[in-house]
């Protein structure tokens, strides 16, 4: 099964959410909201987006909501591959 | 008094629902929605497929072939209600000085309908990043500058004054019958044609609030898919159409007699400087607005009699502004009824402004209050009067209308009946 | 007191130069930024010349988080306010919020990002369109971003009306300052080089099919078959006289005196055009008349119809050879929204150093006996007040006078 990694979510949020102004992607952020590094509702949506077209998962409206930080979208995602595998 | 105050004396208007000034009136004091499946184009695979559509018939209403193949939808909407306006206050056109008459036109996406359709061809269905020019129409670099429907309704009124386009998005509609009334005010022009035009059913425009989660997912419910105010609303519906005013000054418009439907007495607009599409929930900066425009009203929140409300429909706007009336009006907001005509015929952008601002001026007119339809279970944090559901007649001698767009944008515009004018 | 409405500060990206004086150096010495076009693969298309500005980078100017959500129009727009607000010598922090506006003209919006997104949309679904598009491609996006950049929270503007833009947005500004604000920023910039960009200016028969750099936009030249497009324009500070000198401005550009805006009737109509009458509305603006200009920026279109009919309107308001004209467009190309913007800047800029910038690569004048064209060389003068002409696709004419501070 294809593994959508922290790593993964760095390079998706560079190119879809810009470089942050506020704190380096390079340490640990697993767990900081996307606020607090710096990237709005916008940047959160367009990174949803950006995540469907390349693992072909679909993030409900509401579940954009649901995932305030990179963990929470780490494991939202992966969640979703492995049922992808298992049906 | 200020001679050159600007006064409206004409008014037209392509809302969803009918077609000219009096269908529209009657939709939105019916209570009854406009919204619908959209038609224009196939929206399957679209998470919003809900809008408010114009049954629109360029010919009927008088636009020749080959204005129709020139024209963008927006450019044909605008310049049938311009005409409607202009017949409706009584000017000769063939009498008026052309060099004294302007135009102040308001859109968001202007010609994007056509823009994209001719994108799809040239593209060969997005197929070709280098599209091919041996196909490009010879009217698509009009498509591309908005400034294009201005030429139009210049065109169509024999305007050859100051002539603009404003676009500033989704307070377009407000921010050009303001613009049209400072040229009034300083004198540029004796009569100015002003309002404002949007025809963005079409995919990109669709797809780009899809994109954000703007728009409306009740697609199997579309009557009742816009619902401001309203505990269970889901986002705006969009919407098209266009509305147009024939301004003079005061002095003028009583000289000639001429039916005059309300005075421009204040306007104002601020930024929240913000975030492109995000609101804080205190509504600060359009309360600012609100001040300025009934300072230079010379009004109080007590000359306020109805509020027409942005009132989009999403979960932040409603929010925001209800407390940017309470801000601004204090406890007089309570009192006063709000409401919104998007729940009956969408969110057309930049010309929604106008729109509302024709509604107004009959609501000065006439003395009958559009309800808010749809609004059944009132958000709690959402708690004037939104005039649910029913029109209710009531005498109102001053309105108060806001407009709220992306890129932060605040305006406010305060219409008055001249024996209410201040100053 | 009605405000005085001056010049502070200015900020220019141009093709021939990406800050104000590198732009100036190269206009007074004639360098051109036309060249044969990079970006896009420019091979299949009738137009191979364009005025791009070549030494931008957005990720110089614009921060990160900002620069993926908007267009290099944007992007343009951004660096050349930071620009005129450093020029000016401006902290937007020390002015009350309420009290600074921007208003940028558009001539058509972020026509690049808008491609990339329309064509996700019809090559690969509904889904694949970005959150940005809603934001970046819109006409007053530049407003906005710029707006939320400094915290200006006045009455912020966007006008549309192709290249005399640039012209109304400063008339606007004035027209703000009058109302009460302290600073506003206003220009204009553009960049729809992009595919779908070129390919719609080329339908309007206009442009220049000209592929040798020094025989492309040749106006008020006998071989004159069109113009250029290009990117770029100016964003400029204005405040009030007396509000600028009491925080302690010296250097003032100069004074916004006089603006008119007139349009055509149709071109079916029988009755003529209204570019005379914009300058005449100016003039009376200003208070002055044609014997108080020093010097006229011209608008310059490079199609041979449009290039007689403005020197026409110049002979007859001002006489034979009575004033010096010049065009230092024809070493940027027409740049739209940012056109009449750069152009005011280029004509303070013109005051500032009493020298006139010259029109480039005219060596056939079809007008010599009627225009004192500056060619070649920039022209040493005396020069107190210039006129800016613009026109712009449809039926636009705008006049701006611009005066400097004598005391």
């Amino acid at each position: 099964m294809r593994e959508f990694t922290l790593d993964d979510l760095k390079r998706i949020l560079r190119a879809s959410g810009g470089e942050s102004d506020v704190t380096s992607l390079e340490g640990d952020i697993a767990d900081i909201a996307f606020g607090d590094l710096g990237y709005d509702s916008l940047a959160v949506l367009e990174l949803a987006g950006r995540v469907e077209d390349e693992y072909a998962v679909v993030v409900p409206d509401a579940a954009v909501q649901e995932l305030p930080t990179p963990a929470a979208v780490v494991d939202f995602v992966n969640a979703r591959l492995r049922e992808a595998v298992s049906r | 008094m200020s001679p050159r105050r600007a006064v409206i004396t004409g008014i037209g208007v392509m809302a969803p629902g009918g077609t000219g000034r009096e269908a529209f009136w009657d939709l939105v004091t019916s209570g009854k929605t406009a919204t619908r499946t959209i038609s224009l184009f196939d929206p399957t695979g679209f998470r919003s497929r809900v809008a408010a559509e114009c049954d629109f018939d360029a010919a009927a209403l008088g636009l020749t072939p080959r204005e129709i193949r020139r024209m963008d939808r927006a450019a044909q909407l605008a310049v049938v209600s311009a005409r409607e306006a202009v017949s409706d206050s009584g000017l000769e056109p063939e009498r008026l000085n052309p060099h004294r008459v302007g135009v102040a036109l308001g859109s968001a996406v202007g010609c994007t309908m056509r823009l994209e359709q001719e994108y799809v061809v040239l593209s060969d269905h997005g197929r070709h990043w280098d599209v091919d020019h041996a196909y490009a129409v010879p009217h698509l670099y009009d498509y591309m500058v908005p400034s294009t429907l201005a030429r139009e309704v210049a065109w169509a009124c024999g305007a050859e004054g100051p002539v603009a386009l404003i676009s500033t998005g989704c307070t377009s509609g407000m921010d050009a019958v303001g613009h049209g009334a400072r040229i009034i005010e300083e004198g540029a022009a004796d009569v100015v044609v002003a309002g404002a035009t949007d025809a963005p059913i079409s995919p990109i425009s669709v797809a780009c609030f899809d994109a954000i989660k703007a728009t409306s997912p009740n697609n199997d419910d579309p009557e009742h898919a816009s619902r401001p105010f309203d505990l269970n609303r889901d986002g705006f519906v969009l919407g098209e159409g266009a509305a147009a005013f024939v301004l003079e000054p005061e002095d003028e418009a009583r000289r000639r007699g001429a039916h005059i439907y309300a005075a421009i007495t204040g306007y104002a607009t601020r930024s929240n400087a913000f975030h492109m599409t995000g609101l804080k929930p205190d509504g600060r900066e359009m309360a600012e607005a609100i001040g300025h425009a009934l300072h230079e009203a010379q009004a109080s929140a007590e000359d306020v009699h109805y509020i027409n409300a942005h009132g989009s429909g999403t979960k932040q706007n409603d929010r925001h502004e209800t407390a940017a009336f309470k801000r601004s009006l204090g406890d007089r907001a309570r009192e006063i009824p709000v409401s919104s005509i998007k729940s009956m015929v969408g969110h057309s952008l930049g010309s929604i402004g106008a729109i509302e601002l024709a509604a107004c001026a009959l609501v000065i007119n006439r003395g009958v209050v559009p309800p808010t339809a749809n609004l059944h279970t009132p958000d709690p944090e959402c708690d004037l009067d939104y005039v649910p559901l029913t029109a209710r007649e009531c005498r109102v001698a001053g309105v108060l209308s806001v407009a709220s767009g992306f890129g932060g944008f605040q305006s406010a515009m305060i219409l008055q009946e001249l024996g209410a004018v201040r100053g | 007191m009605r405000a005085r409405s001056v010049v502070t500060g200015i900020g220019v990206v141009a093709p021939n130069g990406a800050d104000l004086e590198d732009y100036w150096a190269a206009t007074l010495s004639g360098r051109s930024g036309i060249a044969p076009m990079t970006r896009p693969a420019a091979s299949s298309y009738p137009l191979r010349l364009a005025g791009e500005v070549p030494a931008f980078a957005a990720e110089d100017h614009v921060p990160g988080r900002i620069a993926v959500q908007t267009d290099r129009w944007t992007h343009l727009g951004l660096a050349a306010s930071a620009m005129a607000l450093a020029d000016a010598d401006a902290d937007p922090a020390a002015f009350p919020e309420y009290d600074m506006a921007v208003v940028t003209a558009s001539s058509s919006g972020g026509t690049e990002f808008g491609q990339r997104e329309i064509q996700k949309l019809w090559s690969r679904g509904p889904r694949s369109v970005g959150a940005y598009q809603s934001i970046a491609w819109f006409y007053a996006a530049s407003t906005g971003q710029t707006s939320i950049r400094y915290g200006m929270r006045g009455p912020c503007r966007v006008l549309a009306t192709e290249q005399t833009g640039g012209i109304e947005a400063l008339a606007e500004a004035r027209r703000i300052l009058r109302g009460g604000a302290r600073l506003v920023l206003a220009g204009g910039t553009d960049a729809s080089l992009c595919p779908y960009g070129i390919v719609a200016q080329f339908t309007n028969g206009q442009i220049s099919r000209a592929t040798v750099p020094e025989q492309a936009y040749l106006p008020f030249d006998r071989r004159a078959d069109g113009y250029v497009p290009g990117e770029g324009g100016a964003m400029m500070v204005l405040e009030d006289l007396d509000e600028a000198r009491r925080r302690g401005v010296t250097d003032v550009y100069g004074e916004i005196v006089g603006y008119g805006a007139t349009f055509d009737p149709p071109p079916d109509s029988r009755r003529p055009p209204n570019l005379r009458r914009a300058i005449q509305v100016a003039f009376d603006d200003a208070g002055l008349t044609a014997g108080d200009i020093d010097v006229v920026f011209a608008d310059a279109h490079g199609t041979p119809s449009a290039d007689r009919l403005e020197a026409e309107t110049l002979v007859s308001l001002f006489g034979e050879r009575s004033v010096p004209v010049t065009a230092p467009k024809t070493m940027t190309g027409r740049l739209y929204a940012g056109g009449a913007a750069l152009d005011v800047a280029t004509a303070l800029l013109s005051l500032r150093d009493q020298t006139i910038p010259p029109t480039v690569g005219i060596h056939r004048p079809a007008f010599a006996s009627a225009l004192d064209l500056v060619v070649d060389q920039a022209r040493p003068a005396t020069l107190r007040t210039a006129l800016v002409v613009a026109r712009g696709h449809g039926g636009f004419n705008a006049a701006l006078i611009v005066r400097l501070i004598l005391d």
